[in-house]
């Protein structure tokens, strides 16, 4: 196991390395300008100048090298100093994000709590959900109780996040008044008033999403439990004169969430990368509305450091769902 | 009857008593929304107008525009002019002078040394200043003394309020960003998300592209000011949602640049909780014809340049039919409502330069027929006109919204009756307005036969506005297709008008020029082919009192003036 998570480790090095080579030039290929959103009462050789001072003109090959060397030494040694209260940075450059001017690290950094708060939460909701969901569904295939599950699975599955939210605003919040619709991003949790307000306002964004997620890891805790209730052992347990109860929280639920846990691995980047579509719709200030945000933008540093973030997020998590499953699973030998 | 008048004054008196002695910061909190999110609190280093507003309620330019687009005092003692002696009377130099005793929110005292380290902060060839066009012709700026400022330029110029003058040139303090200049500008980031200035607020907390905190200024010159203790500024999301917290669920009070359909706004309106409030400025949503040739088969570099003249566009009298076979009227009525209003000018304000022109806005599709005919374009068999073996045909490029759709899909209906093919095309906004050289989609590049967008002009005078037409300024391969004359349109006549503009100083005569130069681009060539005069939309709280729309400055530009109605 322990060389096949090296091994592993060292091809992602490559992986990733290439990997910020394909983002870098897509965004460098895709059409678009940092001056886009600049008014148009601003002179073009005005622009010019404001494109030289960001960076923005000179070649690729150096813009990569730069971001290369910011991203892996500079950024590093800002994140040692601040930790270790050394100086290795010295002062130099940042990458810094062409809107705000402001370096990108700091900004994710002040983002990254309330994503983990209400992404996060919504995921372990919408898991929480799920899984019961899914076993009864399985145990009592084609009831009406399964029949319901499957038909709002679909629908969280299929109804898109915009619509979905945007409906919600509009029956609880402005038909309703239970909940605000614009999401307070400074509200700071210090008593049970303030923690109140906290949950009104993120009933919706974290509903709207956890239904979302609960649609899909439902589904695949119902197919791996049905593979489960129709093998020998469980015929065996029964047979033993064991409780229905313990026969399938004990033995088939254990069984089945092999494949469940590994989904669930695989899904947390997600949360990293924001529900980019329920950010936008509920205001929430999550990663994902500032990709999204960098993107119109033509914010080139900031995308390009968020999306290799997420990318070493998933190539990380993938390894550890592997693992996961290697560890509960002892029929897998990995070597 | 005299008694019960004086009662009534009384009463009236009792009633205006509490918005007029309103202490500073008896009204708690103003809650403002920005659907797009500022990033920076520096105009200077800004990279859209949300920046420069959600900065104008902390940084203060010497001068501002009212909502008349008259030049007003701020930081002044009173507006320099000729008369008064402040301008020289060669207009090659202008002198300011401060307030006495005026204080940066922090306690130090404002000084003419301020002012001319902002200078130096925009001017400085390494910056990236986003406002050095308000600095243009700038040759010094000296402190006299410590509340005087003198600003001389290279030579006369007619309009002098453009430095330090409008929320785009606020005045800087020395002593914050003294560390700032030139290349080092963005590594101030404490600085460019807290900048201390002399307006009603100080930021006490700034999240870039989400929200923004501010308390009022205790050093505020008057002590009666704000009304507001707190301001909760919250910038994302989308018109839409900005326009709903407003009018209908009552969270925000005010929301800025509402682009939404008419019959939209008036049914948030209808809740009652809030109203939309418009006014209008210089913004003009026009189609622009180009002179150039489009043609995919010319050779890259080629294409869209002065080499190749329009095959079709080139004759007046097809641009005129285009521009006669257009209703604004209904256009009007479709896409903004009481939020435009129908033009044939470039330039609809301010009254000094607009042009009497209405011929244009009554729909005459009889005569624009008449004239495609007497140029030759005859109709064929699938009612498309031909001439030469050539079908009259157009691609109509715009950017991606859905009024601007809207616009095109009725364009294109009257052109079809005109008996022109359309082709429409639509493109992503960041991109369509980006100015990337490498892209074929920007609207400099202009690689389609019209094309139509907005555009207005900074501050009350049009002289940069219109001499963006001259010759020289079409963009083309060797300019990296950067330049303002998107029409390639070149008349040695309109070139001479934009030197004489340069001259003039009298207003009468800059006025007479001006009209001229917009008559010379719409009614006299339709190279230029305005539609609807668009005005500014925001949706403000019925609770909300003392906001006036200023369409020439900031829109928080009285922001310390804003009350809580009781």
């Amino acid at each position: 196991m322990l060389t096949y998570t090296i091994r592993r480790l060292m091809l992602a090095i490559p992986t990733l390395f290439f990997i910020s080579l394909i983002i870098f030039l897509l965004l460098d290929l895709a059409p678009g300008d940092p001056m886009s959103q600049v008014p148009l009462t601003v002179p073009p050789e005005v622009k010019a100048k404001m494109r030289e001072a960001l960076g923005a003109d000179q070649p690729m090959v150096v813009r990569y090298a730069l971001w290369l060397k910011q991203f892996f030494v500079v950024e590093p040694s800002h994140i040692l100093d601040n930790l270790l209260g050394t100086d290795l940075a010295q002062g130099s450059q940042r990458i810094l994000s062409w809107q705000s001017r402001s370096p990108v690290a700091d900004t994710i950094a002040e983002r990254l709590p309330q994503t983990l708060t209400v992404i996060g939460s919504s995921y372990l909701i919408g898991v929480l959900i799920a899984l019961p969901i899914g076993i009864y569904s399985a145990y009592r295939q084609y009831s009406w109780f399964d029949q319901l599950g499957t038909f709002i699975a679909m629908i969280g599955f299929s109804v898109p996040t915009f619509f979905t939210g945007v409906l919600l605003i509009v029956i609880f919040s402005v038909n309703l008044h239970w909940f605000p619709s614009i999401y307070d991003t400074t509200l700071k949790v210090t008593d049970l008033a303030s923690f109140g307000r906290q949950v009104r306002q993120m009933a919706m964004p974290v509903a709207v999403l956890s239904l979302y997620n609960a649609a899909q890891i439902s589904r695949y805790m119902r197919s791996s439990m049905l593979d489960n209730l129709t093998q020998d052992y469980v015929r065996t347990a029964r047979a033993k004169g064991l409780t229905e109860r313990v026969v399938v929280l004990k033995h088939v639920l254990r069984n089945s969430l092999i494949p469940v846990v590994t989904v669930i691995a695989l899904g947390i980047p997600t949360i990293f990368a924001g529900a980019i579509i329920t950010e936008q719709v509920f205001k929430v200030n999550g990663l994902g509305a500032l990709l999204i945000n960098a993107i119109y933008a033509n914010d080139i540093p900031m995308v390009q450091t968020l999306t290799f973030i997420f990318a070493v997020l998933i190539v990380l998590f993938n390894l550890v769902a592997d693992i996961v499953y290697g560890m509960l699973d002892p029929r897998i030998r990995y070597d | 009857m005299k008694l019960k008048t004086a009662l009534m004054g009384a009463v009236a008196a009792f009633a205006l008593a509490p918005a007029a002695y309103a202490e500073r910061g008896s009204d708690g909190q103003l809650n403002i929304i920005y659907w797009q999110a500022p990033s920076i609190l520096n105009p200077y280093l800004s990279s859209g107008t949300k920046d420069v507003e959600s900065a104008s309620l902390v940084l203060e330019p010497l001068a501002g525009f009212n909502e008349k687009g008259e030049v007003i005092a701020r930081l002044v003692t009173e507006v320099p002019t000729v008369e008064n002696g402040g301008v020289s009377a060669d207009l090659t130099s202008i002198t300011w002078k401060l307030i006495p005793g005026l204080l940066w929110s922090d306690g130090t005292p404002v000084t003419a040394a301020d002012a001319v380290f902002t200078a130096q902060y925009c001017m400085d060839p390494a910056g990236g200043c986003a406002q050095l066009a308000r600095y243009e012709g700038v040759k010094t700026v000296e402190a006299v003394d410590d509340l005087t400022v003198k600003i001389t330029f290279t030579g006369p110029k007619p309009n002098p309020y453009q430095a330090f003058v409008g929320a785009t040139s606020p005045l800087l303090q020395a002593a914050q960003f003294k560390d700032c200049l030139g290349a080092k500008a963005p590594e101030c980031t404490a600085a460019n998300f807290g900048p201390i200035g002399t307006g009603p607020f100080v930021v006490t907390e700034f999240k870039t592209n989400d929200s923004i905190q501010y308390a009022a200024n205790p050093n505020y010159r008057d002590p009666m000011k704000p009304a507001f203790a707190t301001v909760n500024f919250k910038g994302g999301g989308d018109a839409q949602a900005a326009a709903r917290a407003v009018l209908e669920t009552g969270e925000f009070d005010y929301a800025w640049n509402l682009q939404l359909a008419p019959d939209v706004l008036a049914g948030m309106a209808a809740a009652g909780k809030g109203h939309v409030i418009n006014a209008f400025g210089t913004l003009v949503e026009r189609i622009e014809m180009n002179m150039t040739d489009p043609d995919p088969a010319l050779a890259e570099g080629e294409r869209s340049t002065v080499k190749h003249p329009h095959p079709i566009l080139s004759d007046i009298r097809v641009r005129e039919a285009l521009s006669k076979a257009i209703d604004r009227n209904l256009l009007v009525e479709v896409g903004y409502g009481p939020a435009g209003r129908a033009t044939c000018n470039l330039v609809p304000a301010p009254e000094l330069f607009a042009s009497d022109n209405t011929g244009c806005i009554a729909q005459d599709m009889a005569g624009a027929k008449a004239l495609l005919d007497e140029a030759g374009w005859v109709p064929g068999a699938d009612g498309v006109r031909e001439k030469d073996g050539r079908r009259l045909r157009l691609l109509y490029q715009t950017s991606t919204n859905a009024v601007r759709q809207d616009f095109q899909a009725l364009i294109k209906g009257w052109w079809n009756e005109l008996g022109v093919e359309v082709e429409l095309k639509n493109i992503d906004a960041s991109v369509f307005f980006g100015g990337d050289p490498g892209s074929p989609d920007t609207f400099q590049k202009f690689y389609a036969d019209v094309e139509m967008y907005a555009n207005n002009f900074d501050g009350t005078d049009p002289e940069p506005y219109l001499a963006q037409y001259t010759c020289a300024k079409a963009p083309g391969p060797e300019s990296q297709w950067q330049g303002e004359n998107i029409n390639r349109f070149c008349d040695p006549a309109y070139d001479a008008l934009v030197a004489e503009l340069g001259q003039t100083g009298e207003m009468a005569k800059r006025g007479e020029l001006a009209r001229k130069m917009n008559d010379m681009l719409t009614k006299d060539s339709f190279v230029v082919v305005p539609l609807v005069d668009r005005g500014r939309n925001s949706g403000q709280a019925e609770s909300l009192g003392g906001v006036i729309l200023n369409t020439w400055d900031s829109e928080l530009w009285n922001v310390s003036d804003w009350f809580r109605v009781k």
